[in-house]
């Protein structure tokens, strides 16, 4: 159609101009004045005329383009009879063959309709503890960053606010701003904003800005991904809950059978387990290994050991009214194991997880305590969770974990601080139910022992977390 | 002991020059047709099988290391795999298999999709705003899906037989296509329930009519009460609809207490190959297909 209104109006362009001289007072043409008019309509014209063959020259490439493509696209709208089946000769240049059902990311994430991919995460809960806040603290482990027990009564939890895109052929990033209530106040969080290169050679990838480090199982996790309300009594008392920063980390997976991803990290070292940006704003750095693979059809595993070395400044932790400050090197390995089940593979129906990770801390340097006083200290600390989770049925699912923490005695110098075990032994049992109506919304009542404090203390309570927009696929 | 090792450095060598392209396939119909296609010259993985429902697998490490050495990821698209794809690419380090590349292959896309929703709203459930992605179950479209396949398996691997691999593979598809459509005459107008919307295309092709849902709303387990009000719909004197259709992977208590009740025959299909003992490749799969529904309907 195009082509025809082209050749249409190619033809008729003599014409125009033929009918603009005729139409001129051609009375006054002796006039040099009228001459020299004439003149620069000729010229304009001729112009138009080349102008317009430009652009009808470029039409018919573009339409030609967009036929050969067509067949393509069109030929499986013909009825799908016999005879058209037998006639469909391939007669659609291989080119355009070759490039047709590539795709952009549309198909595959979703974001067709928006561009970035946005979406929202809403958790809140109801919740029930037998001790006060301030009789939760754990002897021997005083908290930092993150941790700490949540709210008692009705609250929302952080609402989160993700969104992301291809930046272009080789970045990807991704902006997670959680809206957080603090002290009564509402305000937005930027918890990850990172780039992530997307065309890399070799299997390498490298990701920067500010992220959840890929150390342990959990801790690159997002809360509205956690099976339990809470993180493990080992992730909050050795990463603050889960260990965040800026920096930059490279991925490396060598083309084996086995899976294996190997990653290194330069963090700036300003957040729990580091504190105060040491040597010049790299005060942190991690390294992690992780294999795994099936065993037959309905069984596959993963395993991982991680390593992250933080040097600190005056890390805070313990009571906010007087806290204790740590300075010197702390060194965390976190060994993490997991199993899946499910029966043919089939995980909708049924399936089982099996999750384990151990956590070892050694703290070499100095504490400020509140007194004043500056007592060195080298001292171990080991953390270990296990946790099973089971879906019976569609739409339901139970779970259970332990938890325990121990630690050395880091001297008499600490006797009558938070770092003072006094004999306890902190451990917690949690079991939990939820149900998912669809991919989007869950509900969860958890109920736990939690003997980590001096007393013991029943904590339990129903939680909401629900989706809504884009929304990413989970990791393994 | 030597002879053992050396049989199997031979034999290693061997596999590894013979295959010149590695194919992962998201479900495995793409997978079948990829080896129709390239026969030895190819080594092909799927990610499913057809007894597991491909809206939800696990970004599991196996697959993350397939994805890593693959040259050619063949996929429905349409939002089918959602829940794993992306995660699988972006953990798998691989841009020659990202999507817009020549290294990555949606099927759906390449054929007219059907059900397509005028408006999105996940109140009506898990819906998919570029149309249903079961594209196999119209052979036609595996005949489109077929050329488009060998030619991008020939623009990566130039080498290859992948035409005259496509020329075999058509020649007996379009006449096992004449053959089934013969067959299936008799299906033409049969009113059908399904479990879940799987089957769009297969009543497209059989000209089947689609009366109801098992499911209340797409993606939400079938409930008691939306199976009482179906169940007073189609009474139970057998005349609501001819079949209850489900897949393998589909959980069988609802329709087999949908069909006791209304006395309309359930009837499983294979959904892809692999999903009953005789759909052991692309012709087996429908051949199975054609004989189930025509034996429920004698």
């Amino acid at each position: 159609m195009y082509d025809r209104y082209a050749r249409g109006l190619r033809a008729r362009i003599p014409l125009l101009i033929a009918l603009s001289l005729a139409w001129h007072p051609a009375a006054a043409a002796t006039d040099d004045q009228t001459r020299a008019e004439v003149e620069s309509l000729r010229q304009a014209l001729a112009e138009l005329r080349q102008d317009y063959e430009t652009r009808i020259a470029a039409l018919e490439a573009r339409l030609n383009a967009a036929s050969a493509a067509a067949p393509a696209a069109a030929a499986p709208a013909a009825p799908p009879s016999v005879a058209a089946a037998a006639a469909a000769a391939p007669a659609v240049p291989a080119t355009a063959m070759a490039t047709a059902g590539t795709s952009g990311t549309a198909g595959v994430t979703g974001n067709r309709d928006f561009n970035p991919a946005i979406g929202v995460i809403f958790q809140g809960q109801a919740w029930k503890s037998s001790l006060d806040e301030d009789e939760t603290d754990i002897p021997g482990f005083p908290l930092g960053g993150e941790a700490g027990p949540l709210p008692r009564g009705l609250s929302i939890a952080e609402t989160e606010i993700g969104i992301s895109a291809n930046v272009d052929d080789l970045f990807t990033a991704r902006l997670t701003a959680p809206v957080v209530i603090e002290d009564g106040e509402s305000k937005i969080e930027v918890e990850e904003a990172w780039i992530e290169t997307i065309g890399m050679p070799a299997g390498l990838s490298a990701r920067f800005g500010r992220f959840y480090s890929g150390i342990g199982y959990l801790n690159g996790k997002h809360s509205h991904a956690w099976d339990f309300v809470d993180q493990p009594l080992a992730y909050q008392a050795f990463l603050g809950n889960q260990y965040l920063d800026d920096g930059v980390q490279l991925r490396w997976l060598p083309p084996t059978d086995l899976y294996v991803e190997l990653g290194a990290e330069l963090l700036r070292g300003d957040r729990y387990p580091s504190a105060g940006a040491a040597d010049g704003g790299a005060g942190a750095q991690s390294l992690f290994a992780r294999m795994g693979g099936d065993m037959g059809m309905s069984s596959s595993w993963q395993a991982g050991l991680s390593y992250l070395h933080s040097k600190s400044r005056e890390r805070a932790s313990g009571p906010e009214d007087a806290p204790l400050l740590f300075s010197g090197d702390s060194d965390l390995v976190i060994a993490e194991f997991l199993w899946k089940w499910a029966p043919q593979g089939n995980w909708k129906q049924r399936n089982l997880i099996v999750q384990s990770e151990f956590l070892w801390r050694n703290e070499d340097g100095r504490y400020l305590l509140p007194d004043g006083s500056e007592p060195d200290i080298d001292q171990d600390q080991t953390g270990w969770y296990a946790q099973v989770i089971y879906q019976p049925m569609p739409q339901w699912r139970v779970g259970a974990r332990v938890d325990l923490l121990s630690a050395d005695n880091p001297g008499a110098l600490f006797d009558g601080t938070p770092l003072a075990d006094d004999g306890n032994d902190p451990r917690r049992y949690t079991m939990m139910v939820d149900w998912s109506h669809s991919e989007f919304s869950r509900l969860r009542f958890q109920y736990a022992r939690d003997l980590s404090a001096t007393r013991a203390n029943n904590v339990w309570g129903l939680q909401y977390i629900h989706s809504i927009g884009a929304h990413g696929a989970h990791s393994f | 002991m030597y002879r053992f090792v050396t049989a199997l450095a031979l034999t290693l060598a061997s596999l590894g020059a013979q295959a010149e392209l590695r194919v992962f396939a998201c479900e495995p119909e793409w997978a079948a047709l990829a080896t129709a296609i390239g026969g030895d010259r190819v080594a092909v993985s799927s990610a499913t099988t057809a007894l597991q429902d491909p809206h939800y697998i696990q970004a599991r490490p196996s697959l993350i290391a397939q994805v890593r050495r693959a040259d050619l990821v063949v996929c429905s698209g349409a939002q089918l795999e959602i829940g794993w794809l992306p995660m699988l690419l972006t953990k798998a380090n691989n841009a020659s298999v990202r999507p817009g590349t020549p290294g990555f292959l949606e099927t759906s896309a390449l054929v007219q999709r059907l059900e397509v929703p005028a408006s999105v709203d996940r109140s009506q459930g898990d819906m998919h705003p570029q149309g249903n992605p079961h594209v196999q179950m119209n052979p036609h479209n595996i005949t489109v899906i077929a050329r488009a396949l060998a030619a991008r398996m020939t623009a990566l691997d130039p080498e290859g037989p992948y035409q005259a691999g496509l020329d075999a593979f058509l020649e007996r598809w379009l006449a096992a296509i004449a053959n089934w459509e013969l067959r299936a005459a008799p299906l033409a107008g049969k009113r059908v329930i399904v479990h879940h919307k799987s089957w769009a295309y297969l009543e497209d092709w059989l000209k089947l009519t689609e009366v109801a849902q098992l499911e209340p709303v797409p993606g939400v387990p079938p409930t008691a009460s939306h199976l009482s009000t179906l169940l007073a719909q189609l009474g139970s004197d057998g005349k609501g609809a001819d079949f209850i259709l489900r897949a393998p992977f589909q959980d069988d208590k609802p329709s087999t207490w949908l069909s006791q009740r209304t006395g309309i025959p359930q009837v499983m299909l294979p959904l892809s190959v692999g999903g009953s003992a005789k759909a052991t490749d692309l012709f087996g799969l429908f051949d199975d297909v054609l004989d189930r529904l025509l034996g429920a309907s004698q």
